[in-house]
């Protein structure tokens, strides 16, 4: 099992060094430069000039990038927005927790409710039960999350009036716990589409563990069906589940961003967002940056627990 | 598992491999203790020798046109092709002129009065302005869902062809870029570059290659060792044309149903760079651009305004998944009869 965990960390710090590399590179893609682009087109050769000297954007593209890792890793300096006047550390800074708060809650809801889903479904496959829960994850699979989250914007905060329509603008990461209500469509949009995707992988998960060689044998020897269904199957098919939770967080973050930009919650996706409407690339290259790493650790974090729930690893000799 | 065997199909062991290529487990598997024969599990009745008639694109297409989703999922698409490129020639509309939509038209008409579907805040008709952002939508679907196909297939059928050290850090590339969320790479290249019709379907390409590279590599890791292509190999065929003769076309299931999915997943992913104010622009639009148009004014009853543009996307990308899982069963059933 070390050697799983080394291995699978060693990884995890190749993947980010590529990221670092990858967001470099974008920075470096801007057409005109990116002098031009945050002095503006008016300005002349020399101010360029100056400014390159400057900012060390005159050297050979490898001792630039040198200087951005050491940046990085050394001082935590994730690049200047111009267009904000600000360092792109502190913008980030107030706004990664929240992301993570969101982020966070809805996937453990989406866990708390995929998962019996999941089972109710194998349970009563084939039945309109059955048949109901695979149709509706279909339609939410479908759905987009602007979509979706305006939807509930329209009927439960503007009709109903249960929730208000944006959560709070200064609110910290941990205002989930003091104004709960503010964020229930937020945690709701970001979960439906997960709970979607994870019931169906909980629902084949379960089917394929149902016709293992494990579950025919303890039914042999007379287990009762609940304790197949619950001690047997269900045992192994949660375990790919972390597996699918580290696969699938990319694309919760993504859709994070839509769910922040529709409810006005001030998270990194809407910094990304305000920071596109300004034409503000450093910014949008330091969220991508530091939400990318979240990712990374957080797959990474998946993996591990993978290898401790797994006997095969845990108990492995390597 | 006799069936007759075709040239050019697989047949060498190694079968197991590729039905879970293609399968995420959306067939039916037996339970516990209850017989289920394997006839049942297919849906095919036993005894099926003489049902094996035809070639084998006729076989697929009967199991495929045999599930009724996937015949409603193509019904719903030949539909919006037609209302999105034919509709107008027959329904016409100014959608390019906003001076004239403005003067001319009332702008947030509801439904009725000539314009079936109301208007937007500009006063063009939004009847005709889904079939004019449809079309936008459907092309850099189709279009970006081909060009990562295509993109991600070559890459992947090199790596795993090739194998060894570049195989290892072609697929570490992937794999970065994997790990990087769609949403906020897509951003980033959007507002580097300024997003015109082209450009998006290049951008949504470039972040959707990812996924058929890593599959294609899979398939051909598995291929590469097969009697055929060594048989190619001893009679001195060129790499070139193992991969493009004989590894691509044996992992055209997997590419066939991956490129279906990617239509809807292109379409979502325009839809919410429309919807972030980043999507194809103006005077152009795409469903997404018009639904973050009409959220504003949705929210002061303006319902009109969104619900069409939501029901476009919802059905096309539902369509563009039944045709997807039902591919992938029929292309599964042909592994399971041989």
């Amino acid at each position: 099992m070390i050697g799983f965990l080394i291995r699978r960390t060693v990884q995890a710090i190749i993947v980010i060094l590529g990221v670092i590399m990858i967001v470099f590179l974008l920075s470096k893609l801007i057409p005109g430069g990116e002098a031009r682009s945050i002095l503006g087109p008016r300005s002349t050769p020399v101010s360029i000039a100056h400014f390159n000297k400057v900012n060390g954007l005159d050297l050979p593209l490898w001792d630039q990038f040198w200087r951005y890792l050491e940046g990085i890793v050394v001082h935590a300096n994730l690049g200047y927005s111009f267009k904000q006047n600000q360092g792109v550390r502190e913008l980030i800074e107030a706004r990664l927790p929240k992301t993570l708060a969101l982020v966070g809650v809805s996937t453990v809801l989406a866990l708390i409710i995929a998962i019996p889903l999941g089972i109710l479904q194998v349970v009563r496959r084939n039945t309109p039960v059955d048949y109901t829960a695979t149709g509706l994850s279909f339609f939410f699979y479908a759905m987009p999350s602007f979509l979706l989250g305006t939807l509930l914007i329209l009927w439960f905060a503007l009709d109903l009036k249960w929730f208000p329509v944006s959560p709070p603008i200064n609110s910290g990461g941990y205002t989930i716990l003091e104004d709960p209500r503010a964020f229930v469509l937020p945690v709701l949009t970001l979960a439906a589409i997960t709970i979607a995707s994870f019931s169906r992988y909980m629902r084949s998960s379960m089917m394929d563990a149902m016709a293992e060689d494990y579950v025919r044998t303890a039914r042999a020897k007379g287990a009762s069906s609940r304790r197949v269904l619950y001690g047997h199957a269900l045992r192994n098919a949660l375990i790919p589940i972390l597996t699918l939770i580290g696969l699938s967080l990319p694309a919760i973050v993504s859709g994070a961003l839509i769910t922040e930009d529709v409810f006005n919650y001030p998270g990194m996706g809407l910094l990304t967002v305000t920071a596109a409407d300004n034409g503000d690339v450093a910014t949008i290259l330091g969220t991508t940056l530091v939400v990318t790493m979240a990712t990374v650790l957080g797959s990474l974090l998946a993996d591990i627990l993978y290898a401790v729930a797994d006997p095969r690893i845990r108990l492995g000799s390597q | 598992m006799s069936w007759p065997r075709e040239p050019g199909e697989i047949t060498e062991g190694g079968e197991e491999d590729r039905v879970y290529t293609t399968d995420t487990g959306s067939t039916p598997i037996p339970f516990g203790f209850e017989a289920v024969a394997p006839d049942e599990m297919t849906g095919i009745p036993a005894g099926g020798e003489a049902r094996g008639t035809g070639s084998l694109g006729v076989q697929i297409l009967r199991v495929f046109v045999q599930n009724k989703l996937a015949v409603v999922g193509v019904a719903i698409i030949v539909f919006f092709v037609l209302f999105c490129f034919v509709g107008p020639h027959l329904y016409s509309t100014n959608q390019t002129n906003a001076q004239a939509a403005l003067l001319y038209s009332n702008q947030n008409a509801p439904p009725g009065h000539g314009h079936p579907f109301g208007t937007d805040d500009t006063g063009f008709d939004l009847l005709g302005r889904l079939m004019f952002g449809g079309q936008a939508s459907l092309t850099v679907g189709f279009a970006s869902a081909i060009v990562a196909t295509v993109v991600g297939v070559l890459y992947g059928a090199t790596a795993g062809f090739f194998g060894g050290p570049l195989d290892a850090f072609m697929m570490r590339i992937v794999d970065v870029l994997l790990s990087i969320p769609v949403l906020f790479l897509l951003i980033a290249l959007v507002t580097i570059f300024h997003a015109s019709e082209v450009l998006l379907i290049m951008v949504i390409a470039f972040v959707s290659w990812l996924i058929p590279a890593r599959l294609i590599r899979g398939e051909t890791l598995t291929l590469r060792v097969r009697e055929y292509v060594q048989a190619v190999r001893v009679m001195g065929g060129s790499r070139t044309r193992i991969v493009g003769r004989h590894i691509v076309p044996n992992a055209v299931g997997t590419i066939v149903v991956f490129a279906t999915f990617q239509v809807a997943d292109s379409i979502l992913l325009l839809a919410a760079l429309g919807f972030i104010g980043l999507g194809i622009p103006p005077p152009g639009t795409d469903w997404g651009s018009m639904l973050s148009n009409g959220v504003n004014y949705a929210l002061q009853g303006y319902w009109w305004e969104i619900y069409p543009a939501g029901l476009c996307i919802v059905l096309v990308v539902i369509a563009f998944n039944f045709i997807g899982d039902s591919l992938r069963d029929a292309l599964e059933v042909r592994l399971q009869r041989r």
